[in-house]
């Protein structure tokens, strides 16, 4: 349980941290250790493979694609001098009206979650981990998505080049 | 948590493991200069020690003793984190590699202790991620250091890293396809024995292009030459490095020299059967392991002095248009032999 | 033990951080990290589900928002950086052409 509480304190601490961190290239940096406990949360949770794919594709990956793209803009910092001395609250409209109604979800998620006789005891039932049941649901069950999700890759993939492309 | 025997045994391990390593790449440092002066045709170290064998000593002994220097313009969290980022991934890809059967040296544990820090059934999966995490080190000291020759190196190096990667998971997937499970362990047991009573089973003689393929995205993958552009002498400065010194360097140093080993550990265990050979007990199956690496980084010193450097758009040009397809074709031909064969 | 509800709890609060930075940031990357976050909240509500259910479905789901999450995240990064080509800017507020 300790295991838990740290791996969710390590993800909880560094999202809130990502979302408010100034410098682009430190909230990529918090991204990736939030990714990280999010795999521990996984490997809790009996779920090797995705724990591992999360670190493969996410951290190792999608994350290098951010950094990538942080390092070529070279962008300043995007808020105003004003704006970045007040407190996430105080700013103007439409940032308070946003900060409200992120605390606003998330207490009437928690409170949602825990009231009522939801799921209280520890998991029952066996875990399905081995890769080997994975691989088998996928190229079965799941194989329609997993072929149009090969497709998607390659539009998004042509997609990005030709948006990123200067006009030449 | 007792404290058993077992539990004593494995923390033994762990730290045995760690300070091999690190030997290792002090072994390396010395092993690269001699064998370069004998392909050079000339003699290498000689003076510190008996046939220069201290050299590494006095090489650890200067960097230590170098001044530390730090640009005043670089990011000074980010540029203290990169070489911590690349030394720990290196030891970390190294801590699901097996290097020896079940031993009980000699009787002293009553249960037979895994030569290996921990065994995890998608071992092979976790050393790919650890590889992807390491491309990090590299992409931001090149970006801390605030200088245009690191930024340029750090970039190309990264970039290069993680194009080899898909080759090398390639590779990876059609040696998984032959030995039917992600575990290491379970792969090496699965060369057990021979064919007709003299070939060893190993999966080299099953894949032999898939294991070019990975050891050529390997080297690419730990920036040697012959893809060693991003960070050679001649071209940029020092690559991502340059403004490091000390310390931070030798952590750099290290890093290579342990991701070097732990690629030939890895492909030792996929293709060339492990701890396995013919003449000694399974307890003594390290010792094999140990030669096949040797054999392996020798290779690896070998091909650095031997070929020329790719220029970056070669390299580029080779991972993408010609390894890439080729690692494709592998594993399609694996795969259907498999499902022929029905091995 | 965790159980179940202890999942789902820090699934909605990371959801919760994941909005509130879509909302409050004024810097496109930020925003684009934040759904990320977002999609990571609920990959691991997904595979905590799937674990209460004993089946790998739940695992299978979390593949393929993975993957999509990939082919999102590259496309909007390319949109990103075709942006600041016109604008040298990353904030949203400044690209207002099609404002009445």
């Amino acid at each position: 349980m300790t295991l838990f509480y740290l791996f969710g304190a390590v993800a909880v601490i560094a999202s809130l941290l990502v979302i408010s961190q100034r410098n682009p290239i430190y909230s990529v940096l918090l991204l990736i250790a939030s990714f990280g406990a999010l795999s521990g949360l996984y490997v809790m949770l009996e779920a090797p493979f995705v724990a591992v794919i999360q670190i493969i594709v996410y951290a190792g990956a999608i994350m290098v694609l951010f950094l990538f793209v942080v390092m070529l803009l070279n962008a300043p910092h995007e808020e105003t001098e004003q704006d970045e001395r007040l407190h996430a609250f105080r700013r103007q409209g439409s940032l308070r009206f946003g900060a409200v109604l992120a605390i606003a979800l998330a207490a009437e998620l928690t409170w949602a979650l825990t009231r009522g006789t939801g799921e209280t005891g520890a998991f029952q039932g066996e875990a399905v981990s081995s890769v080997q049941a994975i691989g088998k649901a996928l190229f079965t069950d799941y194989a329609f998505p997993f072929e149009v999700t090969s497709v998607l890759i390659l539009v998004a993939m042509v997609g990005a080049v030709v948006l990123a492309k200067r006009d030449a | 948590m007792t404290i058993t025997p077992m539990l004593v045994a494995q923390i033994i391990l762990t730290l045995f493991v760690f300070v091999m390593l690190l030997n290792s790449a002090a072994v390396m440092v010395y092993v690269e200069r001699k064998v370069a002066a004998l392909l050079q045709q000339r003699v290498g170290p000689y003076r510190v020690g008996p046939k220069g064998l201290l050299q590494p000593v006095a090489d650890v002994i200067k960097l230590m003793f170098k001044e530390e220097l730090r640009p005043k313009a670089a990011d000074w969290f980010l540029f203290g984190l990169a070489p911590i980022i690349s030394a720990a991934c290196a030891f970390a890809a190294f801590a699901v590699v097996p290097f020896g059967a079940d031993t009980t040296f000699f009787g002293l544990l009553k249960e037979p202790l895994r030569l290996q820090v921990a065994d995890v059934n998608v071992a092979v999966l976790v050393i790919f991620a650890i590889a992807s995490m390491s491309v990090y080190g590299i992409v931001l000291a090149g970006w801390s250091s605030n200088s245009k020759y690191s930024l340029l190196g750090g970039l190309r190096s990264s970039a290069q890293m993680i194009s080899y990667e898909l080759s090398y998971g390639l590779a990876l997937a059609a040696v998984l396809l032959v030995g039917n499970t992600l575990s290491l362990r379970g792969i090496v047991n699965a060369q057990a024995g021979t064919w007709f009573g003299f070939l060893p089973r190993w999966f080299v003689f099953l894949q032999p292009v898939g294991f070019l393929i990975y050891f050529t995205a390997g080297v690419a993958e730990t920036n040697r030459a012959p893809f060693d552009f991003p960070e050679a002498e001649q071209e940029l400065v020092a690559g991502y490095h340059t403004e490091y010194s000390s310390m931070s360097f030798a952590m750099f140093f290290l890093a290579e020299y342990i991701n070097m080993v732990t690629v030939s550990a890895v492909a030792t265990n996929l293709f060339l059967g492990g701890w396995q050979g013919p003449f000694l007990p399974e307890s003594l199956g390290w010792i094999w392991f140990l030669l096949k690496v040797a054999a392996l980084l020798f290779f690896y010193v070998w091909m650095r002095w031997t070929l020329p450097r790719y220029r970056y758009d070669q390299l580029m040009k080779f991972g993408w248009k010609i390894l890439l397809p080729i690692a494709v074709i592998n594993l399609l031909v694996t795969a259907a032999a498999v499902l022929y064969f029905g091995a | 033990m965790p159980t179940l509800n202890d999942y789902l709890i820090l699934s909605a609060i990371l959801f919760a951080i994941g909005t509130a930075g879509v909302l409050i940031r004024r810097n496109i990357i930020t925003i684009l990290l934040s759904v990320e976050i977002m999609l990571n909240a609920v990959n691991l509500s997904f595979v905590a589900f799937g674990r209460a259910l004993g089946t790998a479905d739940g695992q299978i789901i979390v593949f393929f928002v993975m993957t999509v999450a990939a082919a999102e995240a590259a496309v909007g990064l390319a949109i990103v950086i075709a942006l600041f080509r016109h604008r040298e800017s990353l904030n949203p507020a400044t690209f207002t052409s099609l404002k009445w």
